[in-house]
């Protein structure tokens, strides 16, 4: 009887850490949940530019929220353990909170504040709650990838005490203020961080009292054990060896070449970025916790896409690179548009696993979104200033075609015409397929797009061209695949088209239009190989031209196969 | 209420995927009846429940006053892409925003996802040279040969549905409706034009094509329908006024409802939360979250100060997991709902960190749930409440499902017990814990979102599945009272009966409120006025209703300019002067402040939407008095099931709901059984049944 009752005893427990698991993941999506209802930044809130998670008393992540953006998954998890350098636990009251933005101990650049808050039970330290979100200015040049280094970019906050004892640190908080463009909001998003970490911690004491528990110390262990083998047992299914992929980059003055070799090894896997481009003297660079986050990001969706991503899940992947890279910038690197490279790493990691997985990764996708910032000064005509994206082809998928018109790997969308034209005297002449773009193959790279805009007034206006990357260097396809079609600018006037190939910014005069061609994504297999009653498809929605059907899939469009 | 003004005899269906919900409401009381669902023709099954229910009641066609509708007609056929051949015209240069839907993934850690397929291929969709600027200005005038070509080109093509959708014709509709009489005049009476200026006057390119294609895709379909229904009706006598039930919760005229199909979209769950809305003030509760637990899945919808909470984002269609973004997006009157992938059929498994998962996907009805003997190995969430001993395998469905108890714990045993080394019992109290955890988390982030605190709300369950799981979720959720309706299982039917006749008027503009005029403001809500009035006014008179018993509800949405968190504003009555402008952007300050907890000095407002509202007054609602509780009788037969708050197997008691009166308190942990479920009460809760018959059960303090 009684060993009955201890055996229901132990699955009861087992059910009741099963439990709690599901509430920690559920109390770290509330957590982002409060911070999207009250953060500023449209990059925060329509693109889900922010993250929240929690951590145990040694700074080990145990969940984060799944947001918009795979960029902060392994930086918020390695910047908790920045703040306890500097604040180790023992110095840590009940009410306090720290902050920073400094990109190589926050999430990779200034933009990202980083708000830590200790929580505690019973006059113990027992977990830490921390949170992230872009916020609209922290003044320097603006959001640019034209500084020369990090002091231009902005104004940076080293990890300092935001809250004492729950007291507001006015003194911080009046030196970001004053160095932000927009100070109301800047303050507002500080304080939603704050209080996002609070809903957190309030529904963990809950939790913690439902279940009776003085510590959480034995679900953390248990939470990274089973993360750990499950991520260990994922990798342990690839053939164990060394693979290594490269990618060259148009970069902003002189192409950067990426290079990556991965090692399995057993449970173990191993990402070296020696060999990459020297870091560039304009804002791309990917400081290391950026690198990492997109390296593993690649990794797990191949590998292990249903395991939760917590320090026990991370801790097999191991990402190196060579300090001074571009991948991994020393300060005072310029860092702001970090994901012109980062958004490629997935590319590079499919690259790296394209032989150990037998074939069955994707081609290469548009990669990096492009930023289309639109503005004009009062000097040219009426001011504006306002940010879209552009979005490529992603690469075609060992099965089926890549998506049309899609970022990969960001979780960015598109943003309405209606929307834009209604915040500047911009008109958007066409944004449509582009036909021919998506690489030929057994399945086709996904379709890019064209984007026309000029200015209503007759006026002129400028572009950023800083993040348009793959002009030179097109998605690649796979197997046998074609390469998706480079993107292209341009700027057009009643003399014709002028294509563009700086990366500085682009002035469209008075009556002109930017023309801007999207990349799209690279083929999956043989061309020739592709089901004729898909060729027939693409050649009547006209995302396939009768001359390319001919030329590349040897075709005219006989669904019964004119091969 | 629709038929407030004369208690007379009416009379409710409710078309479901598997089942027709007919309620027939006479002054004596009320009747149901489920028929299954005739899918060819829906209309049959509708007229089937009725002839069966005047059998019973000996009534007939010339007695019925009232009769509402409900239908998943449009739904499924949008579901299942079983519409009109439908074309789109639209402005040159963005012949493809109707398929790049969002340009983003719904999934981040897939790579195969796919998006769901648009309801016009892009041969279908035309372009024509025309450009309105966001202030109205004509950049292109209408290329009108090239539209009456595109209309030649569609007939060619033997489209049987029009969606016209040009750049900023929420506000500036004049192209789209000039475009439609030319493809009218060529395409003949017999194909449906649709503009999106009218079906979904709102700023946001893609959700409004998507909704006018929506509308377009359905209405020859539900008009055909509708007309069947009306001369079969006509045929069994009934000439009372037939009302359509919308997915906003109020009715409207079966015209209406045939030209704006896509309003009728999930109808079914609106009337649930309109029943427990009415309910709601019935109990005299200010606060509630309605629970609806079926088949497939859960439905939470929060119930504030007696109506149910309303938005206007829908997405219909979701083809992967349930999940946002894999869907059609519709942009609606709704209302809001959170929708959970767990219900009976839930399948469990065991997923790479040994952790039980619960859902989304289902047994469905066929196999269904293993212990329904039909073939199902999968442990599903009716499996393991047969296990825990929480249904009666005997009773189940009324007893017209045999349950089998063995093949429900073999296939826990193998399909979750095998990997964590737990039997049957344990593997259902792990399902069943997880599956309520899973509710309670949506529930929780739900009303985050909302900016609700959900502890302090009453929960009122229904659906088959809702009882058995209403108060484990209740004290997942630190909610202490939960309400359980007499005739849950036809709930949605019967909220029909209470729902308004009602109709909402939308129209985005972007202008700084402070550049607003006080005569332009008024001059559009007048004509918003009208055009809601056009619709409300014939049903209102229909059923007997003065055109003075009609409330107006006027808002305005408001935003920091440049920024995306809208407040709604209520609008004084009467009319608009610039003191009154100028007070609305105190009251947006000041609801910003109270949100967000800081307003931002310096920033202009901005108005985005203005929304009108006509309704007939809500159903009255009887007050429930509450039980005077005693102590209970011995409760016979106790039956040993799984309470989940002691982590253990105990005695629950097994009273039969009708035996109970007021007098009666039932002491947790009990299951109150009736015909079509069963209402765990847990241990340190009691139960007893109002004067209205509800079933409410209170955590002792």
């Amino acid at each position: 009887m009684s060993t009955q009752a201890d055996a229901g005893g132990a699955m009861l427990a087992s059910i009741h850490t099963q439990v709690m698991w599901n509430r920690l993941i559920a109390v770290v999506e509330e957590q982002a949940q409060a911070l999207l209802r009250t953060a500023f930044g449209s990059v925060a809130r329509e693109a889900g530019d922010l993250s929240a998670g929690v951590y145990d008393t040694g700074g080990r992540m145990l969940a984060q929220a799944v947001t918009g953006t795979p960029g902060h998954v392994n930086t918020m998890a390695a910047a908790v353990r920045h703040f306890l350098e500097r604040f180790p636990p023992a110095t840590m009251r009940a009410g306090d909170a720290y902050v920073t933005n400094d990109p190589w101990l926050g999430t990779g650049h200034l933009f990202d504040y980083v708000v830590v808050s200790p929580v505690f039970r019973a006059g113990r330290l027992i977990a830490l709650f921390a949170s992230t979100c872009h916020t609209i200015d922290v003044g320097g040049i603006g959001f640019s990838a034209e500084a020369r280094s990090v002091f231009e970019e902005g104004t940076c906050i080293p990890h300092l005490k935001l809250m004492r004892e729950g007291r507001l640190n006015e003194d911080v908080l009046a030196i970001i203020e004053a160095n932000s463009r927009n100070p109301v909001e800047a303050r507002g998003d500080i304080l939603s961080l704050v209080s996002c970490n609070d809903v957190g911690a309030a529904r963990l004491l809950e939790m913690m009292a439902e279940f009776g528990l003085a510590s959480i110390d034995a679900l953390a262990a248990h939470i990274l054990a089973q993360s750990r083998a499950a991520a260990r047992a994922a990798i342990a299914r690839l053939p164990r060896g060394t693979w290594r992929a490269a990618m060259r980059l148009d970069g902003y003055d002189s192409p950067i070449d990426l290079h990556a070799c991965l090692t399995v090894d057993g449970e173990r896997l191993t990402v070296d970025f020696a060999g990459s481009s020297p870091a560039s003297a304009r804002g791309i660079n990917s400081p290391k916790c950026y690198t990492d986050a997109y390296a593993v990001f690649g990794l797990k969706c191949l590998i292990a896409p249903e395991v939760p991503n917590n320090a026990g899940s991370l801790e097999p992947f191991e990402i190196v690179a060579p300090p001074g890279s571009v991948v991994h910038p020393s300060r005072p690197s310029p860092v702001t548009a970090r994901h012109v490279i980062g958004q490629m790493l997935p590319d590079l990691m499919f690259g790296c696993l394209a032989e150990a997985a037998g074939g069955a990764v994707p081609g290469e996708s548009a990669g990096s979104i492009w930023v289309l910032a639109m503005a004009r000064d009062a000097a040219a005509g009426a001011p504006f200033n306002v940010m879209s994206v552009g979005l490529g082809g992603t690469g075609a998928r060992p099965t089926k075609d890549g998506l049309s018109t899609t970022a990969f790997p960001s979780g960015v969308g598109g943003i309405p015409v209606e929307v834009t034209e209604a915040q500047a005297p911009l008109v958007f002449w066409h944004k449509e397929f582009r036909p021919d773009s998506g690489g030929a193959g057994r399945h086709r790279g996904g379709v890019a797009q064209r984007i026309v805009v000029g200015a209503r007034d007759g006026g002129g206006f400028t572009c950023a061209a800083a993040t348009f990357d793959r002009r030179a260097n097109p998605a690649r396809g796979r197997s046998g695949g074609a390469d998706g079609a480079r993107g292209r600018v341009a700027v057009e006037t009643p003399a014709g088209q002028a294509t563009y190939e700086g990366k500085g910014t682009i002035v469209v005069p008075p009556g002109g239009r930017r023309v801007v061609d999207l990349p799209g994504g690279g083929g999956f297999g043989d061309p020739a190989a592709r089901d004729p009653r898909l060729v027939a498809r693409d050649l009547a929605n006209g995302l396939v031209s009768p001359a390319a059907a001919r030329a590349v899939y040897g075709t005219h469009g006989d669904p019964e196969g004119g091969r | 209420m629709n038929g407030a003004a004369r208690a007379g005899v009416r009379l409710a269906a409710d078309i479901g995927g598997t089942f027709t919900d007919v309620v027939l409401e006479t002054p004596a009381g009320r009747r149901s009846c489920k028929v299954l669902t005739t899918p060819r023709a829906p209309e049959e099954g509708v007229m089937a429940g009725i002839a069966r229910l005047f059998e019973e009641t000996g009534l007939g066609g010339g007695d019925v006053d009232l009769f509402v509708h409900g239908t998943t007609l449009a739904t499924n056929a949008l579901i299942e892409r079983k519409g009109a051949r439908t074309a789109l015209l639209t402005t040159a240069g963005f012949r493809d925003v109707l398929e790049m839907g969002f340009e983003k993934r719904f999934e981040q850690y897939d790579i195969g996802i796919e998006r769901p397929p648009e309801l016009v291929p892009r041969p279908l969709r035309f372009t024509v040279a025309e450009r309105v600027a966001a202030d109205g200005e004509v950049l292109v005038p209408l290329d009108e040969a090239g539209v009456a070509a595109a209309a030649r080109a569609m007939a060619a093509a033997g489209v049987e549905a029009v969606a016209i959708g040009f750049l900023h014709a929420y506000r500036w509709p004049a192209h789209e409706r000039r475009a439609r009489a030319i493809v009218a005049d060529i395409l003949g009476p017999r194909v449906t034009v649709c503009i999106s200026g009218e079906v979904c006057p709102e700023m946001r390119e893609y959700e409004r094509f998507s909704t006018t294609c929506a509308n377009a895709y359905v209405r020859p379909l539900m008009a055909g329908y509708l007309t069947r229904l009306a001369a079969l009706l006509e045929a069994a006598g009934i000439d009372c006024p037939l009302l359509l039930m919308m997915s906003g919760g109020g009715v409207t005229t079966l015209e209406h409802a045939a030209r704006f199909p896509v309003r009728l979209v999930e109808s079914g769950p609106a009337g649930g939360a309109i029943l427990a809305a009415h309910l709601a003030r019935e109990c005299g509760l200010a606060d509630v979250m309605a629970f609806d637990m079926g088949g497939t899945t859960a439905k939470v919808c929060l119930i504030v100060g007696g109506a149910a909470e309303r938005s206007r984002r829908f997405e219909v269609a979701r083809s992967y997991r349930n999940q946002k973004g894999s869907g059609l997006p519709l942009r609606i009157p709704v209302i809001e709902l959170v929708e959970i992938g767990a219900g009976g059929g839930s399948i469990g498994r065991v997923d790479a960190m040994a952790r039980i998962t619960v859902g989304p996907d289902s047994a469905g009805s066929e196999p269904g749930p293993a212990c329904y003997g039909r073939g199902g190995a999968l442990p599903t969430v009716t499996d393991a409440n047969l296990v825990l001993g929480r249904i009666d395998a005997g009773r189940f469905a009324g007893g017209r499902i045999a349950l089998d108890a063995d093949a429900a714990a073999a296939a826990l045993a193998a399909g979750v017990g095998a990997r964590l080394a737990m039997d049957a019992f344990w593997s259902a109290a792990g399902i069943s814990e997880i599956v309520e955890e899973n509710m309670a988390n949506a529930a929780r982030v739900h009303a985050i979102e909302r900016g609700r605190v959900i502890r302090n709300f009453t929960m009122i369950a229904f659906g088959g599945a809702a009882p058995l799981h209403a108060g484990r979720l209740a004290q997942k959720l630190g909610i202490r009272r939960v309400v359980v309706p007499s005739g849950a299982g036809v709930g949605s039917a019967i909220g029909f009966l209470r729902a308004p006749i009602a109709f909402e008027v939308v129209q985005s503009d972007h202008c700084l409120l402070a550049a607003t005029a006080p005569d332009d403001a008024n001059a559009r809500l007048a004509r918003m006025r009208e055009e809601a009035l056009a619709v409300v006014l014939p049903a209102a008179r229909a059923c007997g209703i003065d055109a003075a018993a009609i409330g107006q509800a006027r808002t305005v949405e408001l935003r920091y300019a440049g920024q995306g968190h809208e407040l709604t504003v209520a609008l004084p009555d009467g009319r608009l002067d610039a003191a009154a402008l100028a007070a609305l952007a105190e009251s947006f300050e000041a609801q910003y402040e109270r949100v967000y907890g800081l307003r931002v000095p310096g920033s202009a407002v901005e108005v985005v939407t203005w929304s009108l509202t006509l309704a007939t007054a809500a159903a009255p609602a009887a007050r429930a008095q509450a039980a005077q509780p005693s102590d209970a009788a011995a409760p016979a037969a106790p039956r040993a099931a799984w309470e989940p708050a002691l982590g253990r197997r105990t005695a629950f008691g097994v009273p039969w709901r009708f035996d109970r009166t007021g007098a009666e308190r039932v002491a947790g942990p009990a299951l109150v059984a009736e015909h079509e479920t069963t209402t765990v009460v847990p241990a340190g809760w009691s139960a007893s049944v109002d004067s209205l018959g509800n079933l409410v059960m209170e955590a002792d303090a």
